[in-house]
């Protein structure tokens, strides 16, 4: 369970281009909740994330994962209970390095003596099962380089990689955006199937408002640094995108201006 | 020629190290040059206690130890990795002297050197001896190298300089591996320096100058001619460069158009050359592509 207090965060503080991207912002993940988050340019989910994932320290507040305060674990220490996922399929990978060698990498992270053989017989048929589920074909092709994959192809593997070690939570930040409208499904199709399997306490940030619906089991919606929907059960299931928009108007008084997100919606 | 292959194969481990943070980290580090000169001073005082084998050992270590400043430097405190290297290697100008008891050279005469040990254990003349030495050195280098890369640490280490965005996003220590790195790219730096002392059975506080461009020579030469794959293949063809480079040399040299002192402009602009290559050929394609366009048009 990841439990956020109060965070407040400003960016350049005292200079003129000051930005308050958090704003007291407090929420909590139940074990069971797979939160997709939507959200204008700027409202802070990108942001949110960076805070839970340690890539810079907050200014006030508290993070607190299954019972332990990691507001101030350094980022390294804090991944071994949270794997992360870019919008940039690049980023999740090793591109001179083997599938085999990547997914150890994630694999062997919390236990292995330093100076074990990092690939080993025994866990190759893991990897072998794991990567068969994908349908892409990367079971027979785990000593290839990952800088030869496609983009949707290494998402996928960058996917197995943060949720292979059982982390505590899952932070996807938009990473199906980079792929072609039929990638995108399939990695998006792999992800709710991973989450469901493995029960991983999931936040989603995307664009598209339709699987923002669809998807998981709630919705939070951020504006200039706070949380200003969060809807789930039964209010969720009946709620169309139009609602949301609706609703996003009502309450800020303006119109939502995520490009991506209006042009997507169709 | 026997001469080039006794020396190739003896800087062979000063290829490696270089490859190790040249390639597999993908920074640059000068400390090379300060570190095979601490790599022979320390070296050398040890022989002179008639221990080859622990002076070997202690130029590891102390190799090693050079490597870990430079790492600090860059991780711990932000130096940029070129700056970091050369301040490590400045600095250990002073640390090499004391090493030396402030002397600017060590004779080894008359003492027991891993060279004259084997001279008496060996069936072989002392040419081959000496190309077998450092023959064996590299190859156990080599292995060592190989395995350790194929470890959790080895892959983490890989994986650092491959792609430091997914290593910090990772629950691997970014900091630590580089300086882990570094750490084992200067051990090999200073190793060769150690068996250099006792193949020429001398220590001089200027055997490091051009050390850098000699192993960087090596590993493009290698490279040349192996291509660009895995870290095996990479290591591997590190050795070989590194002889190939010494027969280079040897011919430039013996033809009696270059006297000695040539040697490290010659050995400048072999690097300049193997580097500028790739940039050439695409130079030249796109000019190619050009021509083929303007006679189409």
């Amino acid at each position: 369970m990841l439990e956020i207090r109060g965070l407040y965060k400003t960016f350049g503080k005292g200079t003129v281009n000051e930005h308050t991207a958090l704003k007291n912002v407090s929420l909590t993940v139940k074990d069971d909740d797979f939160v997709t988050m939507l959200g204008s340019n700027g409202a802070g989910k990108s942001t949110l994330f960076g805070a839970i994932a340690g890539t810079f320290l907050v200014d006030a507040g508290q993070i607190i994962l299954d019972g332990k305060d990691v507001t101030f674990m350094p980022d390294y220490k804090r991944a071994r209970k949270i794997g992360m996922l870019f919008q940039d399929p690049l980023k999740g990978t090793a591109p001179d390095m083997t599938i085999e060698e990547n997914l150890s990498l994630a694999y062997n992270q919390s236990y292995r003596f330093p100076l074990a053989k990092a690939v080993q017989k025994k866990d190759l048929a893991v990897y072998r099962e794991k990567l068969a589920a994908f349908e892409m074909g990367l079971e027979d092709r785990m000593k290839m380089k990952v800088g030869l994959l496609s983009g949707g192809q290494r998402q996928a593997l960058t996917l197995l990689m943060a949720t292979i070690a059982q982390p505590h939570l899952l932070l996807l930040d938009e990473h199906t955006a980079a792929l072609d409208p039929a990638t995108a499904e399939k990695v998006l199709k792999i992800t709710v199937q991973i989450v469901r399997e493995q029960k991983i306490p999931t936040m989603m940030i995307t664009h598209n408002m339709q699987s923002a619906l669809s998807v998981g089991n709630r919705t939070v919606m951020m504006d200039a640094g706070e949380v200003i929907l969060d809807i789930s059960g039964d209010e969720r299931a009946q709620m169309q995108v139009t609602d949301l928009m609706n609703l996003y108007a009502g309450k800020r008084g303006k119109l939502l201006d995520n490009d991506r997100m209006l042009l997507s919606h169709t | 020629m026997m001469g080039a292959l006794q020396l190739g194969l003896m800087y062979a481990l000063l290829a490696m190290g270089v490859y190790i943070s040249f390639r597999i980290l993908n920074t640059p580090d000068l400390t090379a040059e300060g570190s095979f000169t601490l790599g022979v001073a320390v070296s050398a005082m040890v022989t002179m206690q008639d221990q080859p084998i622990l002076a070997l050992l202690a130029a590891f270590a102390a190799g090693a130890l050079a490597g870990v400043v430079t790492g600090l430097l860059q991780t711990k405190v932000g130096i940029h990795p070129i700056l970091a290297g050369i301040l490590t290697m400045s600095g250990l100008y002073t640390v090499n002297m004391m090493v030396m008891n402030g002397a600017p050279n060590v004779t080894l005469l008359g003492k027991q050197t891993l060279y004259r040990m084997m001279f008496k254990i060996l069936p072989f003349t002392k040419d081959v001896t000496k190309a077998v030495i450092g023959g064996v050195m590299a190859v156990l280098v080599l292995v060592l190298l190989i395995w350790f890369f194929k470890t959790h640490i080895g892959l983490c280490i890989r994986a650092t300089g491959n792609n430091e965005a997914m290593v910090r996003s990772s629950s691997i220590n970014a900091s630590g591996m580089k300086v882990f790195g570094l750490a084992l790219s200067n051990a090999c730096i200073g190793l060769c320096g150690g068996l250099v002392a006792q193949y020429q059975g001398y220590a001089d506080i200027s055997s490091g100058i051009g050390m850098m461009v000699v192993g960087l020579a090596s590993v493009i030469i290698g490279e040349a001619i192996f291509g660009k794959r895995g870290v095996t293949i990479g290591l591997i063809s590190a050795i070989v460069g590194s002889v190939i480079y010494r027969i280079l040399i040897d011919i430039a040299l013996s033809s009696d158009q270059f006297p000695v002192f040539y040697l490290k402009l010659i050995s400048a602009v072999i690097v300049a050359v193997a580097l500028a290559l790739p940039t050439i050929k695409e130079k030249f394609r796109y000019y190619r592509i050009r021509r083929e366009g303007r006679r189409n048009a």
